[in-house]
């Protein structure tokens, strides 16, 4: 029955996933179209009439623009989008190329702030009028109200120019494994994973945290809680199944973090030189680099519904409230 | 859902009152920069480059001219702070303007006329709303300069920002006020008006929007800081403001170069400059937020 939940869930998400992303494609092509002028880009600007009609017969240019856009749908989804004017590259294996050192500093920077945001968050639940705890609050107020750019720029002003003990730019000594390239097998390279990924786990645990202790606070204070403990459950045990509870907003919450994330490695990219598709979209963007920008506007919607399809599904297997209730009835409205 | 009437200062914390004050004057003063600052940093022939990187006043080696010491080109830290905040506000307020002058319309029609309109619509702004909106105000920024002639860009800095930022926040206009709306549909007065032959377009005008208006007051204040951080942000990323007339963020972002080196005033008093009106800005919108909803989590409020 639960698989059956599940199959269904999914595609009803995947039929809502494919409009959006034909339209996101559909914008992108146009942007091509508009802005990119391919023909220079492949003849050059001073190509005679006939070299430039050569040219858009070879590329498809002459066609009905339904069929171009079908075309372009069909090379997109073989990872093919058209040249780098600013690298004179292709697209694909230039974003393939920077995409690990992405994804590195994603997810240890989420990883790191799933462990913070839920410990602390715990903590702050339980003992919920300590000072420390207020101190704490404060804290993560402060840390969601500076930008991600002042935070990696005031840590490397401490840690590299002051102390002089993290390395400020760039991913340091990297291993290649067959197509992947790690930075977290060399000292080198961990020493460097530091700070940017403090920079970027900041403003996450700090929310996180918050929501966290929200739901705790509220998920202690419900019927079958108290029951629990009136009944003698060990304090641990009555705390895993609150956590569990007020898990279920985490989730949907840090699966938008983990979107929030990628936004904002681009900004912290640029602050440590880190050599990834932020970084990439950044330089790109200042360029007017168009079939970058266009590529990343696909590969960010495919990521976002990705990410919100494995929320709707990791809510479902935490929380066995779900499972029961109707799947038109969320959490929210079920009786706590 | 409060009305602005209600929303008077006494119900608004301590807290938030102080903070409002100090952004107040914060905001006046950087309006009256012309006025305060000892130097035109946009105008060339004031630098000072032999007086270049000199250190705050009450430092060793400072110079008097320069209260809070000189950047490399020999640019009064303290003047081009003034003028920078100046853009970035004004930035930031146009940005929050536009979105609202396309959220506020989206809201009401979604609102009022329901049905396939309003699915279609808030579909789009839900759709939005899941991408963080630094992201889209990036994209939206490569994409004006992608269309735009190159010798055009420097000159339009200002108005591709405020287009990038103020198309990356309408979502959150549209869907206060199309609750709103919504609200106020069924109404009688709504009703009534309609009786008496008023077309739908001046109900929506003389009926629904005065009743949806302190609302909109309220996300205006929310997200005015958020739109000056997003512009910022831009601005150091280098794909906002030119070098020749400094936001904040262009300021961080030319003097984190000489973060290694020691200079440390050319970046950390235009950081503060930042950072202090926009954490003041979070705790009024903070307060304003617990008026309109007492029931809103504080986790759920910033940097939606």
């Amino acid at each position: 029955m639960i698989m059956g939940r599940w199959l269904g869930l999914l595609l009803a998400r995947l039929a809502q996933a494919v409009p959006v992303l034909l339209v996101v494609a559909a914008l992108a092509w146009a942007l091509g179209l508009v802005a990119g002028d391919p023909l220079a880009a492949t003849v050059g600007l001073d190509a005679t009439a006939a070299e430039r009609a050569a040219a858009a017969a070879r590329l498809g240019l002459d066609r009905p623009l339904p069929e171009q856009y079908a075309r372009f749908l069909l090379r997109a989804a073989q990872g093919d989008f058209g040249i780098s004017t600013r690298l004179a590259r292709p697209v694909g294996p230039l974003i393939a190329e920077r995409l690990p050192a992405t994804v590195e500093l994603a997810g240890v920077a989420f990883l790191l702030s799933l462990a913070i945001g839920i410990v602390g968050g715990v903590v702050a639940a339980v003992w919920r009028r300590a000072a420390t705890t207020r101190l704490l609050m404060v804290g993560t107020l402060v840390g969601m109200s500076v930008p991600t750019f002042l935070t990696g720029t005031l840590l490397i002003l401490l840690f590299s120019a002051e102390l002089r003990i993290l390395p400020s730019f760039g991913r340091g000594q990297v291993v290649a494994l067959g197509g992947w390239t790690t930075g977290l097998l060399t000292p080198g390279g961990l020493a460097a994973l530091v700070l940017p990924a403090t920079t970027l786990a900041i403003f996450q645990s700090a929310l996180l945290l918050r929501l966290v202790r929200a739901g705790m606070i509220e998920a202690l204070a419900s019927d079958h809680i108290r029951f629990a403990r009136a009944r003698g459950l060990a304090g641990a045990v009555v705390l895993r199944i609150a956590l569990m509870n007020a898990l279920v907003p985490v989730v949907s919450a840090a699966s938008m973090q983990l979107g929030t994330l990628v936004a904002f490695s681009v900004v912290t990219e640029s602050v440590f030189q880190w050599p990834g598709v932020g970084q990439l979209l950044v330089q790109s963007v200042a360029a007017a680099d168009v079939p970058v920008i266009a590529a990343y506007l696909v590969l960010v919607a495919v990521l976002f519904l990705a990410i919100n399809l494995a929320a709707d599904l990791l809510s479902v297997a935490i929380d066995p409230r779900l499972r029961v209730v109707d799947g038109a009835r969320r959490w929210r409205t079920s009786p706590t | 859902m409060a009305d602005i009437a209600d929303m008077k200062a006494e119900s608004l914390g301590i807290g938030a009152r102080v903070a409002g004050a100090l952004l107040a004057v914060i905001v006046l003063a950087v309006v009256a920069a012309p006025v305060l600052a000892p130097q035109d940093p946009f105008d060339i022939a004031s630098l000072r480059l032999f007086d270049s990187l000199s250190p705050p006043a009450i430092l060793d080696g400072g110079l008097m001219p320069f209260p809070l010491g000189s950047d490399g080109q020999g640019r009064d830290v303290l003047s081009a702070m003034l003028y920078g905040a100046r853009l970035s506000f004004l930035v930031g307020a146009l940005a929050i303007l536009m979105a609202a002058l396309i959220g506020v319309p989206v809201g009401i029609a979604a609102g009022y006329a329901g049905g396939v309109l309003d699915v279609a619509l808030m579909r789009l702004a839900d759709a939005q709303l899941a991408v963080p909106s630094i992201l889209l105000a990036l994209l939206a920024d490569g994409v004006a300069r992608a269309l735009l002639p190159r010798s055009w860009l420097e000159a339009s800095a200002i108005p591709i920002l405020v287009a990038a930022i103020g198309l990356a926040r309408w979502p959150h206009f549209a869907r206060v006020v199309r609750t709103g709306a919504r609200l106020h549909r069924g109404r009688d007065y709504v009703s009534a008006a309609r009786l008496i032959g008023l077309g739908n377009f001046d109900i929506a005008l003389d009926h629904v929007l005065p009743n949806v208006a302190g609302t909109v007051l309220v996300v205006a204040a929310v997200s005015l800081g958020l739109a000056v951080m997003d512009e910022a942000t831009l601005s150091f990323l280098g794909v906002g403001l030119p070098v020749t007339r400094p936001s904040l963020g262009t300021l961080i972002r030319l003097g984190s170069d000489y973060l290694l080196s020691g200079e440390w005033w050319v970046v950390v008093f235009p950081a503060l400059a930042l950072a202090v009106p926009v954490i003041l800005a979070n705790i009024v919108a903070d307060g304003l937020r617990d008026r309109l909803d007492p029931r809103a989590r504080p986790s759920e409020r910033l940097r939606a």
